[in-house]
């Protein structure tokens, strides 16, 4: 069961709640007795959170989850396609340095989530040869992949510009962004290849114990 | 008769009447043939004439009455409830009440203040989506007799006209005169959403040659717009990419496309 959940132990509070639904109807005891379960109460969205958009993603091990699972948690997050050559390595670069620099205690606390704009090719078997190939340590990043729909969804929430050309290479804009708790973006970098110092203190920030962006 | 009997068969025949209306209202699509498109939008490695499947187009653009219904059913897409990511404080802000339209909008009025996000929302309850840039490109450019008219000084001056009227008046009524495909009102009314407009990426490149915030962006380069001279068409693109997905504005509007009939995909 934790294999599945593998955010370092971490699952949403709507799974938890889901969860517990279907073991009081295994129990038979009353949804009451769940509703005092000690799961976190989930507040509501505030009204600038990107997790309003129900965004069905499927990961490296084609786990299929929500993106709204990664709530409760500062996050960093990209758009890439794993046969890009030459920008999207320099974003994993990026990522990996901003995580480096981050001390070690905060470090497994902030996931990283890259969602592949090219959803013909890279289905889970691509993004989990990438994770090898990069060294990617998968209880802190998520490579994920969703329909076309769903893709330019996303990416316009996130404000990321994307289109395929006829090679199958796809022209995008390369941001690192971060998501508080919440799922608001609180800030962005276009700086490639190394931390930008500016945005690493900003991860520190929302990624330290209490931080909850409120 | 009582009063309250009276009022129930008044309110039954309304429906009555609201139902044959919205079935009189069901939205028109008209088949709009494969073909190929010469974009404005040059595909830097490719020059060739871009191909476009064929798909079926709405003949106008979504009116006011129309995106009414479509609020009183999906209530989350309502003034006031939809979540800010989704739509700006100005979505739907000219219309009387959240549900009500107000003496100052027509329901034949195409609708406009709507987001990239509540157009798409809009399609998917009725089983389409946006255009893409090219598909909206390649009805756009017909007249009523070619499909191709974009050579045409007459086609370019009638788009640069309204270009030049005021914006600050609200839009017209759907259903001006027909292209060759029974499409109307591609040009002259409002501005429409595409499903690509995040894609068109003009802001980033074609302005600031050799710029290295080129950098940011991935792929074969970046788009270099092939018509340069083509202001009629440009002007919508540079629009486009001016646009987040929850921003509204006044003349902003949309229609949809789907798979044409015996095409389920």
């Amino acid at each position: 069961m934790m294999a599945r959940f593998s955010y370092a132990g971490f699952a949403s509070a709507r799974r938890v709640v889901a969860i517990c639904a279907a073991l009081c109807a295994v129990l038979g005891l009353s949804m009451a007795v769940c509703a005092a379960a000690p799961t976190k109460p989930l507040l509501p969205l505030p009204p600038n959170s990107i997790y309003h958009l129900q965004v069905p993603l499927t990961d490296q091990n084609g786990r299929i989850f929500a993106i709204d699972d990664f709530r409760g948690k500062a996050v960093l997050i990209s758009m890439f396609y794993s046969s890009c050559q030459f920008v999207c390595p320099r974003i994993v670069e990026s990522l990996k340095r901003t995580e480096a620099g981050l001390p070690a205690e905060l470090r497994k606390r902030v996931p990283v989530l890259m969602v592949s704009f090219d959803a013909a090719r890279d289905n889970s078997a691509a993004l989990k040869e990438m994770a090898n190939e990069r060294h990617l340590d998968e209880s802190i990043w998520t490579l994920a992949h969703t329909d076309p729909r769903n893709t330019r969804k996303l990416a316009a929430l996130l404000g990321v510009q994307y289109r395929e050309l006829p090679s199958g290479d796809f022209n995008h804009t390369s941001v690192l962004i971060l998501l508080d708790a919440d799922g608001r973006i609180v800030g962005n970098t276009f700086v490639l290849g190394e931390a930008d110092p500016a945005f690493l203190k900003l991860v520190r920030k929302h990624a330290a114990p209490n931080a909850s962006g409120k | 008769m009582t009063a309250m009997h009276f009022l129930r068969l008044i309110a039954g025949a309304a429906l009555l009447a609201a139902v044959a209306m919205s079935d009189a209202q069901a939205a028109d699509y008209v088949a709009i043939p494969a073909g190929q498109l010469a974009s404005v939008l040059a595909n830097d490695a490719d020059p060739l004439p871009s191909a476009v499947a064929g798909f079926a187009m709405r003949s106008t653009p979504v009116s006011n009455g129309e995106f009414l219904a479509f609020v009183k059913q999906a209530q989350q897409w309502q003034r006031g409830r939809v979540s800010r990511v989704f739509a700006d404080g100005r979505y739907l802000l000219h219309w009387r009440a959240p549900v009500q339209l107000g003496d100052a909008t027509l329901p034949e009025q195409a609708v406009t203040h709507v987001s990239w996000f509540a157009a798409q929302a809009f399609c998917e309850s009725e089983g389409a989506r946006l255009p893409t840039w090219l598909e909206w490109e390649y009805v756009a450019a017909a007249d009523a007799t070619r499909i191709d008219a974009r050579a045409s000084p007459a086609w370019r001056a009638q788009i640069l006209s309204w270009y030049a009227r005021p914006a600050s008046a609200p839009p017209g009524i759907v259903g001006g005169s027909a292209n060759v495909y029974g499409v109307r009102d591609l040009h002259g009314l409002i501005w429409e959403w595409v499903d690509d407009f995040n894609a068109l990426l003009v802001s980033a490149d074609s302005r600031n040659q050799g710029d290295p915030d080129k950098l940011q962006f991935c792929g074969a380069g970046a788009i270099s717009l092939k018509d340069r001279d083509n202001y009629a068409v440009l002007m919508r693109i540079a629009l486009l990419s001016s646009l987040g997905a929850a921003d509204t504005t006044r003349n902003l509007g949309f229609r949809c496309v789907r798979p044409q009939a015996g095409e389920n995909k």
